[in-house]
């Protein structure tokens, strides 16, 4: 009807209050608090501060709860309130050979400086329901093995933390008390490892070392620099980088890769204030960063070495991180001379696609009115079908006399 | 308990004029100044992330908030019509953030933002366009990698654009473009024009009005000067034509508008009406009366003038 | 006295200040040839005209390096621009992105400016040219996008040549700067799109 178009402002305002109340539920039921969100659903804020590129978990929770627990909502919730904020620097570059770490697992070393720490994982969970989650929980319910069965009385004291079997330590830390005392103050990074042996590719600052692009304030150019693909790939969506992660592994961009090493914890972000001249400390955020190492290359000039790929994010993200750096390495094709194929090989199919609230608000805006266009389309296949109608019937009555 | 508060200083939360800060309004207003510099051309600028979906018109909105002042009136279209859903919501979104006075009439409008069409009333000399656009490489479609139509654009190769239309041609008798149907401008860049139907192209040609172009998740900022050459592209023996209608406007009786195609009813009953809703409304205040218009008026779809 | 102290103030009200005049500028290089008028009731620093300072001071920010003849770069105008714009004062002009000449002067050449390149146009240098008068002077006619048929401007001060170094500018097309006409509140607006002619 004609008065579809119409009414569009009491239209706005209406949905507002209904969002509102969806939003809320059953009012019978208590509503849930930013601070649960926050404590509660860490690895959605994780993800919310990844895509929305800040970090802030009290606004992440908010963003979860203000949209409902819709992840991409969330991130665009909270990319509007950044661009809005002052910006007063960049901090120095973060060290995360002096990470506090959580969990640190290497795939390529059986034992290393620092040791293996398993952390907190889902890795070794059954994937079974536990249904005692269904009710309020009295201390915190221990993940995996503990269902039912009787809890191994040494890891009573730490229940988050998964047990190992203490018969056969393998490459894994004590548990207990240990695992919750400081670990080694830095633990060195196995691409640092392997540097000192000469054997991984080297990675240098550009010459003067700038500051790294930002691409919320400037508009990108292809190529893409190794800069902007990791920025880009960072607050990418973590589902589309790990279609491409796992495309790469499946032989779209064969590049053969192995886990150096993952790891999980906090690490400081110092400032330096122009008028003071010496950094100031900021507090803390937790990363994830996962380092892949990739099968080596050589040339006449340079020796075999092993390639890197590289993936830093906020909070405990691993999926995210390791996907990351199987997409980085994947996008260094063209340095290397290698062949350019596949998608996640091409910087420009990878950063155009990546960034989920651009995807997702192009995608939805085909719900937007287009009746103007598709009048255009209708006025011409309307016409087209009728000038072929004509065109038939002229031939079909020529026919005859053709004959004759 | 959190840093988030906005500034003590109460009810207003502290977004700048416009919304956009300064700075940001400084980096659009240097990119508008290159665009009208070379017409046609796409200036990249760092599209900033705004509170209304990517693809929702963003564009559109950062430029006028970098254009926009207090001396300024404001109309926003969608589809032609100042009431459909996304044009209110920008619109509300000036009045909330840069206290804009808006109008729906085209000739009280220092500012249009439109989405999808060029108004029916002639658009005057001091008057700005400013239009939302999805997709503004017009090889696009053509050559999917940006730093390959770069160069086509360096070097003036449209060689792939004429195929691209001879094999519309080839295959259907003619071009079956019907919107965001691809210009030359000013003789040297081909240009899309967006999404407005290719009836409205003609209207770009030499327009007195400024016309801005905005394509916030794509990045690229674009413009018409005024008086400046906007040929559609066509073929000697193939020129270029505009869509028409086998019958007027059912409620104003105007023949030479842009007409939306409305189901009445499920026997395949159609009505056809302006698209721009205020063209529609003008003509019926003036006393012109389509067919239909008794019949809209008495089901209460639109309120007839009083004569 | 203070640096600080010596350097005069620049808008009293930024958002609408700069909003106006970005109008203005807007107009100019879109209509070419006609005269604009900014109003910011600013006091330019010694060496800059009204229309100059205001110009700068909507357009100049710390992503926009500025090219000054080295008497202003050196003396108050380089002081107030990198006060109130925390613009970089270079000494290269294909590193400017904005630039300030004398219309009297014999260099540099409008050619020595960044004319931009043939994917990125965009980044070439805005010359703004400084002149004793934007009207009464030897008429120039001017076409091309902006202009209905053709538009006569009349400025004077503009150095021998320099028409035709305008018009060497044009030929670069879609390359090139492109160049403002200051002088007191008044601008006029020449983008490398304006054909220029000298009326016989």
């Amino acid at each position: 009807m004609y008065v579809a178009v119409k009414g569009g402002e009491a239209a706005i305002l209406a949905t507002h209050d209904l969002v509102a109340e969806a939003r809320r539920g059953d009012p019978a039921v208590p509503e849930i608090s930013v601070a649960q969100i926050r404590e509660q659903q860490a690895l959605a804020c994780a993800r919310v501060m990844n895509e929305g590129s800040l970090y802030d978990q009290d606004l992440a929770a908010l963003a979860l709860k203000q949209s409902q627990g819709d992840v991409i909502e969330a991130a665009f919730l909270m990319r509007a309130y950044r661009t809005t904020l002052p910006r007063f620097g960049s901090s120095e570059p973060l060290d995360t050979a002096a990470m506090a770490i959580r969990r640190r697992v290497s795939a390529t070393y059986k034992d290393l400086p620092g040791g293996q720490v398993l952390g907190p994982t889902y890795d070794y969970t059954h994937r079974l329901f536990d249904f005692a989650l269904m009710e309020p929980q009295q201390a915190p319910s221990p993940l995996g093995w503990g269902e039912g069965m009787p809890r191994d009385a040494q890891n009573a004291g730490s229940p988050s933390v998964p047990s190992s079997d203490p018969a056969s330590p393998g490459h894994l830390l004590p548990q207990g008390e240990k695992e919750r005392a400081p670990l080694d103050a830095t633990m060195p990074r196995v691409p640092d490892i392997l540097g000192a042996e000469g054997l991984m590719e080297a990675e240098e600052p550009p010459e003067g070392d700038p500051r790294p692009f930002d691409l919320t304030r400037d508009p990108v150019s292809f190529p893409a620099d190794r800069d902007v693909r990791l920025q880009s790939m960072a607050r990418g969506d973590e589902g589309f980088l790990l279609g491409l992660g796992y495309s790469v592994q499946r032989g779209f961009g064969g590049t053969h890769p192995f886990v150096g090493e993952v790891r999980v914890g906090e690490v400081a972000v110092e400032f330096v204030p122009e008028e003071l001249g010496f950094a100031v400390d900021l507090g803390d955020v937790t990363l994830t960063e996962c380092q892949m190492v990739n099968q080596f290359q050589g040339s006449k000039d340079v020796p075999p070495q092993f390639t890197r790929g590289y993936g830093l994010v906020f909070g405990h993200s691993e999926r995210k991180a390791m996907s990351m750096s199987l997409v980085d390495r994947a996008l260094k094709a063209r340095d290397f001379g290698e062949a350019t194929n596949y998608p996640a090989q091409q910087d420009e199919f990878v950063l155009y696609h990546a960034d989920n609230v651009e995807a997702a608000g192009f995608v939805e805006h085909l719900k937007l009115p287009h009746y103007v266009d598709f009048q255009g389309e209708l006025e011409l296949i309307r016409r087209i079908r009728r000038e072929r109608e004509e065109r038939l019937a002229q031939e079909q009555n020529a026919m005859p006399e053709a004959a004759e | 308990m959190t840093i988030h508060q906005m500034p003590a200083d109460d009810t207003k939360p502290a977004y700048n004029y416009a919304y956009l800060d300064e700075q940001t309004k400084r980096m659009i207003r240097r990119a508008l100044l290159k665009a009208v510099a070379v017409p046609g051309y796409q200036v990249p600028f760092g599209s900033r992330e705004m509170p209304l979906a990517r693809g929702w018109g963003t564009g559109g909105i950062q430029i006028t908030a970098a254009i926009i002042g207090p001396a300024d009136t404001l109309k926003v279209i969608d589809q032609g019509a100042d009431d459909t859903t996304n044009a209110v919501s920008i619109r509300k979104f000036f009045e909330r953030t840069a206290d804009a006075r808006t109008c729906e009439a085209t000739d009280e409008a220092t500012i249009i933002q439109t989405r999808h069409r060029i108004p029916e009333a002639p658009l005057k000399s001091g008057q700005v366009m400013v239009y939302q656009v999805p997709m503004p490489e017009p090889l696009r479609r053509l050559e999917p990698r940006e730093a390959e139509t770069r160069k086509m654009h360096a070097w003036a190769e449209y060689g792939l654009m004429q195929v691209k239309l001879y094999e519309d041609i080839a295959r259907y008798g003619e071009i079956t473009k019907t919107y965001d149907y691809p210009v030359m401008v000013n003789g040297r860049y081909v240009m899309a024009p967006s999404p407005i139907p290719k009836f409205d192209n003609p209207k770009m040609h030499m327009s007195p009005a400024l016309q801005l172009f905005g394509a916030g998740r794509e990045k690229r900022i674009y413009a018409l000067p005024p008086h400046t050459s906007v040929r559609s592209l066509d073929f000697e023996d193939h020129p270029f034509r505009i869509q028409s209608w086998t019958q007027p406007c059912g409620l104003c009786g105007a023949g030479d508008s842009y007409l939306d195609e409305v189901v009445i009813d499920d026997q395949g009953g159609r009505m056809f009406v302006c698209s721009d809703s205020h063209y529609c409304e003008t003509r019926r205040a003036e006393g012109h009366r389509g067919t239909m218009l008794g019949d809209a008026a008495a089901s209460g779809l639109v309120e007839e003038a009083a004569q | 006295m203070s640096a600080q102290a010596m350097i005069a103030p620049g808008f009293s009200d930024p958002v609408f200040q700069s909003q106006a005049a970005f109008r203005a500028l807007l107009a100019a290089l879109s209509e070419p040839g006609t005269l604009q008028r900014v109003t910011g009731e600013i006091a330019p620093p010694e060496g800059l005209a009204t229309a100059t300072a205001i110009a700068l001071l909507t357009l100049a920010d710390y992503e926009t390096p500025v090219w000054l003849p080295e008497a202003l770069r050196n003396g108050p105008a380089g002081a107030w621009l990198r006060f109130h714009c925390a613009a970089a004062l270079v000494d290269d002009p294909t590193e400017a992105a904005f630039a300030v000449l004398d219309g009297a002067a014999g260099e540099p050449k409008l050619s020595a400016f960044n004319l931009g390149t043939d994917q990125f146009p965009d980044r070439s240098t805005t010359v703004i040219v400084q002149i004793t008068a934007l009207e009464g002077g030897t008429a120039l006619t001017l076409a091309g996008p902006g202009i209905p048929g053709t538009r006569a401007i009349t400025p004077q001060g503009l150095r021998s040549g320099f028409v035709e170094g305008l018009r060497e500018n044009g030929a670069l097309y879609p390359l090139g700067i492109d160049v403002l006409l200051a002088q007191g509140d008044g601008l006029i607006g020449l983008p490398r799109s304006t054909q220029i002619e000298e009326a016989r």
